[in-house]
């Protein structure tokens, strides 16, 4: 099976999705010409043309309204977002219109939409670009919000996102950009709102997404050897809808729970995760649920620290430790 | 149109000075007497409407905000009255003129207003989110400014398309002081986007008037993003016509954007909360209503026509109170949603289970 990575995943699910249906418009700061501000759209514009791929300004609230406007009438705008820590100044084209208008009309109106881009720490840019808002948007019924780890999961979701009608966020990763993983030619769709246990366990269940799952991994694989813990990698893969009942039969198996997440700890998809777990599996607990998050505190530039202050393999492994104490 | 220097609203345009024949303009020409009886008709029927719903939510029986119309009658009925196939409204969250103009009928609006399930959005929108995409009305949008960047993109989906239209995206005279709007004028002037962006300046954004709250003239902002732009007075609805049909037709035409900014007033406050005795005089109020009232200009010219007579116009009128009567009937003989319909129309999805492709919960307790 080819070896890609996770920016060819992106890069291609956008290609076969452009060839697939007419309505599907690439919009974005620097995603034509320039290649992409991370290489994710590069040779698009040479392939499918001005129209079909298309350069705006830097104007976020101006083309993510656009194309919200757009999808009302059947275009189906996939809008790159250079950095999701840009969304803030687009916040109201975002959750008030995109999330709100089938709502508001009483489900006359679709909004076919789909926002991408990375949304990470741990690239020394301080505080302004490092947001990880997926549980700001996963706080507002009416939008779904996907959060992929490895390149065939990126491809996947990223076809699901677009061929779905409601809104669909799609929050990448810069440091996943270049990791290679194994992806199909052609067809494959991974369904929004399905987990996927990453690695299978009996001492201890992680759940996490994004890079974290990465992290948790390694984590995993040096907890086995050194400590002869058996870990389960739960990856959420999507936020919103989420797939509480894989993660619930992992605690039904393990008894016991480590949240690992690259958010703030104050009200994250964490905090949401261990409400519903307690909730619906008190039971199965052997012990408190554990969670590990960013330190709570804007992003730091400090390059080493930075390193620190968001979950890490070793961070992870500690954490897990305590899990099982 | 006079720039302001005073801290009050404008002085408007004189209504009794020599102006153009506006009946004249070839879109104003064209109509036959049963078209201008219907847009005189339409007017009437939007300040029954509100009036209708003022009493209404005096009585109690609407909540949240009401944002009347009356006074602005002209400019929606001008604007819709040229709408084509192709040619698109979105609008701020003043909207029940627009809904009328565009041809909803008055009892499901005036059941949203009353949260209704028989409402235009089922009772989930309220008075400032009113949408029917069947007659390209796209809402009823409540942010100041937020649905410009929507109307741009109704425009940037024409063009897309290749459908000959035009988007007409209306918003206050406070709006143009929002960053979105800019970044839509630009957007649009950039792309060519057959848009008319349509000011409905009535001289106060909320309490502040224009003095206190914009820079220079509103509409000649445009000029910054070489858009052509225009002035009207929107008390005539001759002139709203005459003024729309050219911006629109270059729209059409020729996919370029522009933006109309039509003099206008309004009778009551900002919504009713508002109490209206800070900012400006009764006598101000008073004086439009006497010299300006868009209904009452109608009136003369139509008469002076010889379209409308004394008991047509009687009729007219008396016909629009027994709609707007029978519309708040009806929306009081409707039932509220359920609690069981909280959830519905949240989601495409959950609203179409047997389509659904994703997998997980959408819904949390």
């Amino acid at each position: 099976m080819p070896q890609i990575t996770y920016r060819e995943a992106i890069r291609h699910a956008l290609a076969e999705e452009l060839e697939r249906d007419p309505n599907v418009v690439v919009m974005g700061e620097e995603v034509g010409q320039f290649h992409g501000a991370y290489k994710v759209t590069e040779g698009l514009l040479a392939k499918f043309g001005p129209t079909r791929v298309v350069d705006t300004p830097i104007s976020e609230a101006g083309f993510i309204g656009l194309g919200v406007g757009a999808s009302m009438l059947g275009v189906r705008p996939v809008m790159e977002l250079m950095f999701w820590s840009f969304y803030s100044v687009a916040f109201d084209q975002i959750l008030n219109n995109a999330a709100n208008v089938r709502y508001m009309s009483g489900g006359q109106i679709n909004c076919p939409i789909v926002i991408r881009g990375p949304a990470n720490g741990g690239t020394n840019v301080g505080a302004t670009h490092s947001h990880t808002p997926e549980n700001v948007l996963a706080n507002h019924p009416g939008v779904k919000v996907v959060v992929p780890a490895t390149p065939y999961d990126a491809k996947g979701l990223l076809k699901s996102a677009i061929r779905d009608n409601d809104p669909v966020f799609f929050l990448e990763n810069t440091i996943l950009y270049g990791d290679k993983g194994e992806v199909p030619d052609g067809e494959i769709i991974v369904p929004l709102g399905k987990a996927d246990v990453k690695r299978a366990g009996t001492d201890l269940t992680i759940v996490t997404y994004g890079r974290c799952v990465i992290h948790s991994l390694a984590a995993a694989e040096h907890l086995a050897k050194e400590h002869g813990v058996s870990v389960e990698v739960v990856d959420l893969r999507t936020i919103r809808p989420l797939d509480i009942d894989t993660v619930l039969a992992s605690v039904a198996k393990t008894h016991r729970v480590l949240i690992v997440e690259e958010q703030k700890p104050f009200a994250s998809v964490g905090s949401q995760l261990a409400f519903m777990i307690q909730r619906e599996a008190f039971d199965e607990l052997d012990g408190p649920i554990h969670r590990l998050a960013t330190i709570d505190a804007p992003a730091i530039y400090s390059p080493p620290v930075e390193t620190e202050q968001l979950p890490n393999p070793q961070r992870v492994i500690k954490a897990a430790l305590e899990a099982l104490a | 149109m006079t720039k302001k220097t005073s801290t009050i609203a404008k002085p408007k345009a004189d209504a009794t000075a020599a102006r153009p024949d506006f009946s004249r303009a070839p879109v104003n020409a064209a109509l036959t007497p049963a078209q201008k009886i219907d847009l005189y008709r339409t007017m009437v029927r939007i300040r029954r409407f509100e009036e209708r719903s003022l009493r209404a939510y005096q009585a109690k029986k609407i909540g949240g905000f009401l944002h009347l119309y009356i006074g602005q009658e002209a400019v929606a009925v001008g604007c819709c009255s040229l709408m084509g196939k192709h040619d698109h409204v979105i609008t701020a969250y003043r909207d029940h003129g627009h809904a009328i103009a565009v041809g909803m009928e008055l009892n499901p609006l005036m059941a949203e207003l009353y949260g209704k399930i028989t409402g235009c959005s089922k009772g989930k929108g309220g008075s400032m989110h009113y949408f029917d995409p069947t007659r390209n009305f796209w809402g009823g949008h409540g942010i100041v400014g937020g649905q410009i960047p929507l109307g741009t993109g109704l425009a940037y989906a024409l063009k897309y398309q290749g459908k000959k239209g035009a988007a007409m995206a209306f918003m206050g005279d406070g709006a143009v002081n929002q960053g979105a709007v800019h970044e839509a004028y630009n957007l649009a002037a950039l792309w060519n986007l057959p848009v008319v962006f349509v000011i409905e300046n009535n001289g106060y954004s909320m309490g502040t008037s224009q003095a206190r709250s914009s820079a220079g003239e509103l509409a000649k902002r445009a000029e910054g993003y070489d858009m052509p732009w225009g002035q009207c007075n929107g008390h005539d609805v001759y002139e709203v016509r005459a003024c729309m049909d050219k911006y629109l037709t270059l729209a059409r035409e020729e996919s370029r954007p522009s933006t109309v900014e039509i003099d206008s007033y309004r009778y009551r406050g900002h919504s009713v909360a508002d109490p209206d005795n800070t900012y400006r005089s009764k006598a101000e109020v008073e004086e439009y209503r006497r010299t300006k009232d868009p209904i009452q200009v109608f009136e003369v010219i139509l008469t002076a026509e010889g379209v409308l007579t004394e008991a047509l116009m009687e009729k007219i009128h008396t016909d629009a109170r027994a709609e707007a009567d029978t519309a708040a009937d009806f929306a009081e003989a409707s039932p509220y949603p359920t609690v069981e319909d909280i959830q519905k129309d949240v989601y495409w999805e959950a609203d179409h289970p047997t389509e659904r492709k994703s997998q997980g919960r959408l819904f949390f307790d």
